[in-house]
């Protein structure tokens, strides 16, 4: 029988693989692909929660807010990424290390 | 799950894959005698009477061409690139109500694939994830013309899919459904269909499925005069065959989506009044709905040979300043005219 | 019940290639695929509207973006430095610890209740949107404004600026 247990196992490998990723890659895009990994473990385990919460739909509600702001989150981010391509030539974010001059 | 509705259901899909097909194998025979007709000269008409053979003799030139893959192309994602542009036009087909339903003997048969109460959320996940075919096919060519060709289409499909679902919402909010099947029944005889209530909406739409479907005059991915064909330039044989047949199955479930959610899909008028039998409702109806759709394609065809190309920052603006201030305005008035509706009448 | 466990492999398995493959954008389409296990996953728990949600917000805008921006800046050839082993290493260890440390608490816990339908009706459209808009109100109209921010935000951001260049 599939308890709440497995799906929360499931996120939680998920945000492990995602920390990796913001943890040990060398580029800006890898670290956000990281980043989004782990926003989406969390959003499935909002979503196993939600089937424990029949009144308020609660656990549903938030994973679709969670959604959201990753979408905007997401968008303004790349923008970001563009612009410091555009100014160092990299993006990797070691070596994004100079203030503005 | 009974195995007569297993054989039933993949009977049904097997036939809507073929329907599909084939219309789409016979728009492009279309498109070249419309566009005979609009020049006033004959279109192909070698190939067996009026040219009916043609695509066939297409399609084998198609499988018989050298299949060249360049040499710096990513080579799996080159095969990808086709592969999931086909893919992603023919599982549109699946949720869209063709029918009524047929009584033979004792069963009940729906002529729809499957009734999903988010269908409409279905076709849009599914236009959505057409941009990728593209991409990856301009992006995997390493070729210049091909990734801009690439890069175009993918901000166009997303600039404009914005667009056209802020004009769905607008048709949402007066069906108050999301399921296909529901909406169309909704739209029963001929004063009910949707574009009565929302013709702003359907021009939207319609502009929005042009751009979608990369037709004339928002055709800037694969302009042959300045990028030299675009995203499928380095793409030959049955390769370029699934991307222009994509493109046409694109077009007829476009037109599809079209009849059934503004011009009442299979419904036609006085359909209850004639004193038919369900099974002779459900026929004509069928071939109601197809007529729709024909003349939908009929209607792309002919904006293609009527309009020139836009300029691509006339596409973006087009796009973004007119389209979704648009649709923002509708659905505004959709809701004023909904709130009139329920307090005064 | 045999659904779950194929799908939670497919999604841990596509997320190891995800982060494991050196090219961006190989490991942007894994994530594409990992992101429709979810789909499914959501599916399986009865939430219908925000796997199609997930669907075209993720699989068809965002990794859109993704796609688009890694070959704006055409980084297609592995141009990334390989890290050293020792922040690799860290990086495993990091996220090995963080594995055990949750699937241990997950085990102190009690075994839960098997998941059942407790309400059937409760991923459909319009029960979400009821309870969006009347629990949810006020953070539904907040996240729009968020929205509305960030596109402002994003497009001035991307955008070249005249004066400076």
């Amino acid at each position: 029988m599939i308890t709440l247990t497995h799906f929360l196992i499931v996120g939680a490998c998920l945000f492990s693989i995602g920390l990796y990723a913001v943890m040990a890659r060398r580029n800006a895009i890898m670290v956000l692909v990281g980043i989004e990994l782990m926003i989406n473990a969390a959003v499935l385990n909002l979503v196993a929660f939600g089937r424990y919460d029949s009144e308020h739909y609660g656990g549903q509600a938030f994973a679709l807010f969670a959604i959201v702001l990753a979408a905007a989150s997401v968008a303004v981010a790349l923008a970001i990424i563009l612009n410091v391509y555009r100014h160092y030539k990299t993006i990797n974010p070691e070596d994004i290390n100079h203030l503005k001059d | 799950m009974e195995l007569a509705f297993v054989i039933e259901k993949v009977v049904l899909v097997t036939l809507i894959f073929v329907v599909t097909l084939v219309i789409a194998m016979y728009s492009t025979l279309a498109e070249r005698k419309v566009a005979g007709f609009m020049q006033d000269r004959f279109g192909p008409d070698r190939a067996g009477p009026f040219g009916i053979l043609q695509p066939l003799c297409d399609g084998g030139k198609f499988f018989f061409k050298e299949e060249i893959i360049p040499a710096g192309a990513h080579k799996s994602l080159f095969i990808l690139g086709p592969t999931i542009a086909i893919i992603t036009a023919c599982i549109g087909s699946a949720v869209i109500p063709w029918g009524q339903s047929l009584t033979i003997g004792d069963r009940v048969i729906e002529l729809q694939v499957t009734d999903v109460n988010i269908g409409v959320l279905y076709m849009f996940g599914v236009v959505a994830l057409g941009v990728y075919g593209i991409m990856l096919g301009g992006w995997a060519s390493n070729n210049k013309f091909s990734l801009m060709g690439a890069v175009r289409a993918a901000s166009q499909s997303i600039s404009y899919e914005l667009a056209m679902g802020l004009a769905l919402i607008a048709l949402l909010m007066v069906t108050q459904t999301l399921s296909l099947k529901e909406i169309v029944e909704q739209q029963s005889g001929f004063v009910n269909w949707n574009i009565w209530v929302q013709p702003l909406g359907f021009l939207i739409f319609l502009v929005c499925a042009f751009a979608e479907c990369n037709r004339v005059p928002f055709d800037l991915p694969e302009c042959e005069t300045e990028l030299i064909g675009g995203y499928n330039l380095e793409y030959s044989s049955m390769k370029l065959g699934l991307y222009m047949f994509s493109e046409y199955i694109n077009m007829f479930v476009s037109s599809a989506l079209m009849a059934t959610l503004y011009f009442g899909g299979y419904n036609f008028p006085f359909m209850y009044d004639l004193g038919l039998s369900q099974n002779w409702i459900t026929i004509i109806g069928v071939i109601v709905f197809f007529a729709k759709i024909f003349a939908f394609i009929f209607f792309f065809m002919w904006i293609r040979w009527t309009l020139p190309r836009f300029r691509y920052d006339q596409l973006m603006n087009l796009g973004w300043k007119v389209l979704i201030p648009l649709a923002i305005a509708n659905i505004v008035l959709t809701g004023v005219i909904t709130i009139i509706n329920d307090t005064f009448f | 019940m045999s659904v779950f466990y194929f799908v939670a492999f497919l999604s841990i398995f596509f997320a190891l290639m995800t982060i494991f493959t050196k090219n961006p954008v190989h490991s942007v389409l894994y994530l594409v695929i990992t992101f429709f296990t979810f789909t499914v996953h959501y599916i399986l728990l009865n939430a219908q509207f925000l796997a199609v949600v997930n669907f075209i917000v993720y699989m068809g805008a965002i990794m859109v973006l993704f796609l688009f921006v890694l070959m704006l800046l055409n980084l297609n050839k592995d141009t990334e430095p390989l890290k050293s082993n020792l922040v690799k290493f860290m990086g495993v260890i990091a996220g090995m610890c963080l594995l055990v440390t949750l699937a241990a608490s997950f085990r102190l816990l009690q075994i839960s209740d098997p998941v059942v339908l407790k309400n059937p009706d409760i991923g459909l459209v319009s029960n979400l949107g009821k309870v969006l808009f009347s629990d949810f109100l006020l953070p539904f109209e907040i996240s729009s404004i968020l929205l509305l921010t960030a596109m402002v935000g994003a497009v001035l951001l991307a955008k070249n600026d005249p004066k400076k260049v």
